[in-house]
């Protein structure tokens, strides 16, 4: 019975090799890195396989010994136990080899780690924060920053709504890049660790408060890239994924120009007059992409994991400028309250106060402006 | 080697029922205290795991919310870590070393108890942050700063408590058995003819006291940055998160030897028996566990490569960690050059321990992929690890306790386990343990980070066949319980020898090993 449940492991197992060897032709049942789409992620690549085939080849080397001892050297069969034991000419052998290969792992090794490391010379740098759950892109040549959060639906995640093919994968405002620039990443967090990863680059980064570390790529094909943030960094860890997208140099250089008209346009929404119905539209979009994972969409919170409910809940219909205090600044009791008013502008914080205080039957008719949160920072 | 000479046991002096486990000094009982809790703990730390993979059956949220699934995440390993796999490997060293070594107790048998008693109150303090407003730990096993300091929920002051519990009762179980080995061997026995799984807890025991003050000194830092004002962590006062990981990975890195070193010892124990042949390099398994304990020391940051380290300290921490695959090997070859040309037979003892080797050797190599640092860089954070260390301490360390337990059931209990029934166990378990993890190879690879409650749709088949394999894994472990209660109630009895190749002090007792044994120290050779 041993034998015969031995031989069909190995078979699977010798089964799951080859569909490995075989490279990311299942679609529904990926097996193995990314190639990636740049010099350094085709290295990575390349090295990861190497390794991969000297482990292959020694593991099923020691397993065939092993297998063949096992069916041969038993004792149903006959085998008298031998005496030997001890030879350090054998021990000096297979502790040399060993090394030896290790050497030989660690050359192409050193030459990728050493390149994937050089971030001198960069043609332009972008300064990615990492926030609890979103990413803030600072495009320091072009005065450019926005936020980029995750952009699938609540109902999908929840179930209510069919998933989309980019499930968990997609986000409102893409980090945009030229193609052919050597692109400098200084990348640092606001709040804990985060790790800025797109697998199809070849590395991942942390994002640590305080410091600035630095990567960089070059792309030469226009894509889209998605990747996912990969340290833990509390409650919506699993929710902020990265989206790339690579452009021509005309492209991209359009796409710069969109940014600093809605710039333009955004700071003008910030003096004007808004009206209620403005304010609710905006808000519960604001609400929905800032408020939600932690107040849920009835605004009852999770209380028991420390999420306080805003449906009839003290800040949410006390006074305003409470409330408007602990949107700016964050809680001061309760470290999970981010301090929003780093994160997004008057009219963004106008807005979803005036939400926030109108929404889930809170139903105080109070309005907020963007010039009350201007006065108020 | 002449037989031990036997107390009888109704001589004993000992108070009876709930008493007798709280005042016991008996190295036996002390062993069996231990090993119970690591199993119960073992079946808390499983049905967190069931939870976790309930979760990730399919794509979406549908049973628990995100910041329990980060609880449980953590829970799943501090409980597996500190509450299984820890006291199961000093229970197996509580009952065994006094035998191996021919010594009628440990050399400290009321530091003992108190070490163990130390253990359900922390285990306790550690599970009550279950049920307490904001919820329990949720920032990983490793509790990363500020994750776990300026953002951690109130509870993590009681998780921190429960740690320098744990840490206490480690150091004191090390000290007591650095004490026994040095003292208390039989005559004769010198260091060189102790049992191989004493020379691998000896060992253990010195990385323990080594490294539970480091993991203690990481915890006090948190509680003075969270309570008292001081920025250890924290980049605003001056501090550096970063310090956090190298404080816990000075720790966490000899920490998993720890936990595999006295697995080496038992599967260099079995396979000798079973095999009917001599141990292939008795003093290069000596001292091959001597440099992996050394190893573990000066390579710890291989936790960090994305952690934004200069590049030299890359390089070198890359260096020193593929060199752990030397000694690493050198014990792979040795188990194969013991069973080469023995005279084998499989009882269960051996089913495991073989089941041991294959398996750890596939945990041994993606551990060498990623002591690449470059290739790390991609495989860090990822469900890759999550499978590396799983095929480490679930096939490895678990399995190995699991054979242990199966190899000396006899010796404690006085009866032989039901074999068809501990086959049915073994091959559960294997199959699902490698439908559990082997899956989580690929979708590491293919970029799923981990700890994460819901992922893209790519990874939707792996994660449902993965789920099935560990419903299937857990259940196995609740059938290895009515085993061995099964064992401990009756069935055939064992004879002192028990297995027809089983060499060493612990098989010349009669079976069960009766409640004082080597009260007059035996001669060995």
């Amino acid at each position: 019975m041993f034998a015969i449940s031995l031989r069909r492991a190995l078979c699977s197992l010798w089964g799951a090799v080859l569909l490995l060897g075989a490279g990311n032709s299942f679609a529904d049942y990926p097996l193995n890195l990314t190639p990636g789409v740049t010099d350094i992620s085709h290295k990575v690549y390349d090295l990861h396989m190497m390794v991969f085939w000297i482990c292959v080849v020694v593991c099923l080397g020691v397993f065939a010994v092993l297998i063949y001892s096992i069916f041969t050297h038993r004792k149903s069969k006959g085998a008298q136990p031998a005496t030997f034991h001890e030879s350090t000419t054998v021990e000096i052998i297979w502790t040399t080899i060993p090394f030896l290969v290790l050497v030989g792992m660690a050359v192409p090794a050193t030459t990728t780690l050493l390149a994937l490391e050089d971030t001198r010379d960069p043609d332009m740098s972008i300064q990615i924060t990492g926030y609890q759950w979103k990413w803030k892109y600072d495009y320091l040549d072009e005065d450019i920053s926005f936020f980029s959060a995750l952009a699938t639906p609540r109902e999908q995640i929840e179930g209510s709504a069919e998933k989309g093919e980019n499930y968990l994968l997609e986000v409102d405002n893409p980090i945009v890049v030229p193609i052919n620039k050597k692109i400098r990443f200084l990348i640092t967090s606001n709040d804990v660790i985060h790790s800025w990863w797109v697998p199809a680059l070849g590395w991942k980064q942390d994002a640590v408060p305080g410091f600035i570390n630095d990567a960089w790529t070059e792309l030469s094909e226009p894509g889209t890239y998605r990747g996912k943030c990969a340290e833990l960094c509390g409650k919506d860890h699993g929710f902020m994924p990265i989206v790339l997208i690579a452009k021509t140099e005309e492209d991209y250089q359009a796409w710069v120009a969109d940014q600093k008209g809605a710039a333009a346009a955004e700071a003008a929404s910030a003096t004007k007059t808004w009206t209620m119905d403005e304010l609710m539209a905006k808000g519960e979009s604001v609400y929905q992409t800032n408020c939600l994972a932690c107040h849920q969409a009835g605004g009852e919170g999770i209380p028991a994991a420390g999420f306080p409910a805003l449906k009839g809940g003290a800040i949410a219909t006390g006074p305003v400028a409470g409330h408007l205090d602990i949107v700016l600044n964050g809680g001061k009791k309760n470290p999970a309250m981010a301090a929003f008013g780093q994160q997004l502008n008057d009219a963004d914080l106008a807005a979803v106060i005036t939400y926030e205080r109108n929404a889930f039957g809170n139903d105080t008719g109070e309005m907020v402006q963007p010039a009350d949160v201007a006065a108020a920072r | 080697m002449s037989t031990a000479t036997t107390h009888d046991d109704h001589h004993d002096h000992r108070p009876s029922g709930l008493m007798r486990w709280v005042t016991t000094t008996n190295h036996k009982d002390i062993g069996t205290l231990y090993l119970w809790f690591a199993f119960t703990m073992l079946l808390i730390g499983g049905a967190m795991a069931m939870v976790i993979r309930a979760e990730l059956f399919q794509p979406g949220l549908q049973v628990v919310d995100p910041q329990f699934f980060n609880t449980m995440t953590t829970m799943h390993g501090l409980i597996m870590v500190f509450g299984a796999i820890m006291p199961g490997m000093v229970g197996l060293a509580n009952w065994q070393i006094p035998l191996m070594i021919g010594a009628p107790d440990m050399a400290l048998p009321r530091m003992n108890n108190w070490s163990f008693w130390i253990l359900p109150f922390a285990g306790t303090m550690l599970l009550s942050t279950l049920f307490m407003e904001g919820g329990g730990p949720a920032f990983g096993w490793t509790f990363y700063a500020p994750l776990s300091t300026t953002f951690a929920p109130a509870s993590t002051d009681f998780f921190i408590f429960a740690v320098h519990m744990l840490g206490f009762s480690s150091i004191m179980g090390a000290i007591n058995i650095i004490a026994t080995v040095l003292n208390m061997r039989a005559p004769g026995m010198t260091l060189m003819k102790m049992p191989l799984f004493v020379w691998t807890w000896f060992i253990t025991a010195f990385l323990l006291i080594a490294v539970m003050p480091v993991l203690a000194g990481a915890v006090t830092m948190m509680l003075t940055d969270r309570n008292f004002g001081t920025s250890f962590f924290d980049a605003a006062g001056g501090g550096d998160p970063v310090l956090f990981q190298h404080v816990f990975w000075f720790f966490g890195h000899p920490e998993v030897y720890i936990m595999i070193l006295p697995a080496f010892g038992v599967i260099s124990e079995i396979i000798p028996t079973f095999a009917r042949k001599k141990l292939f390099g008795y003093s290069s398994m000596v001292y091959a566990t001597a440099s992996i304990a050394f190893l573990s020391f000066i390579v710890y940051a291989h936790h960090m490569f994305t952690t934004g380290m200069p590049v030299a300290g890359e390089l070198y921490f890359m260096y020193a960690t593929v060199m752990i695959a030397v000694p690493t090997a050198v014990k792979v070859f040795n188990w194969t050059a013991t069973m080469w040309r023995g005279s084998m037979t499989f009882e269960l003892p051996m089913l495991w321990a073989i089941a041991f080797v294959f398996l750890f050797t596939i945990g041994g190599f993606t551990g060498l992929m990623m002591g690449v640092a470059p290739a790390d860089m991609q495989y860090h954070d990822t469900y890759f690890i999550v499978a590396h260390f799983h095929y480490v301490l679930v096939t490895g360390a678990l399995f190995a306790i699991i054979a242990a337990a199966y190899y000396w059931l006899p010796k404690w209990t006085g009866h032989m386990v039901n074999e068809k029934l501990g086959k049915v166990h073994f091959w559960w378990s294997v199959i699902s343990v490698n439908v559990l993890f082997f899956p989580q190879h690929f979708i590491g690879l293919a970029g799923m980070p981990r700890r994460i409650p819901d992922y893209s749709l790519q990874f939707a088949d792996w994660n449902m066949i993965s789920s099935i394999g560990g419903f299937a894994f857990g259940l196995a472990q609740v059938f290895f319980v009515f085993i061995v209660i099964k064992t401990i109630r009756g069935g055939e009895k064992a004879t002192g020898q028990v297995w027809e190749g089983a060499h060493g002090l612990e098989w010349t007792v009669p079976s069960p090993a009766p409640y004082h044994t080597f009260e007059t120290a035996p001669e060995v050779r």
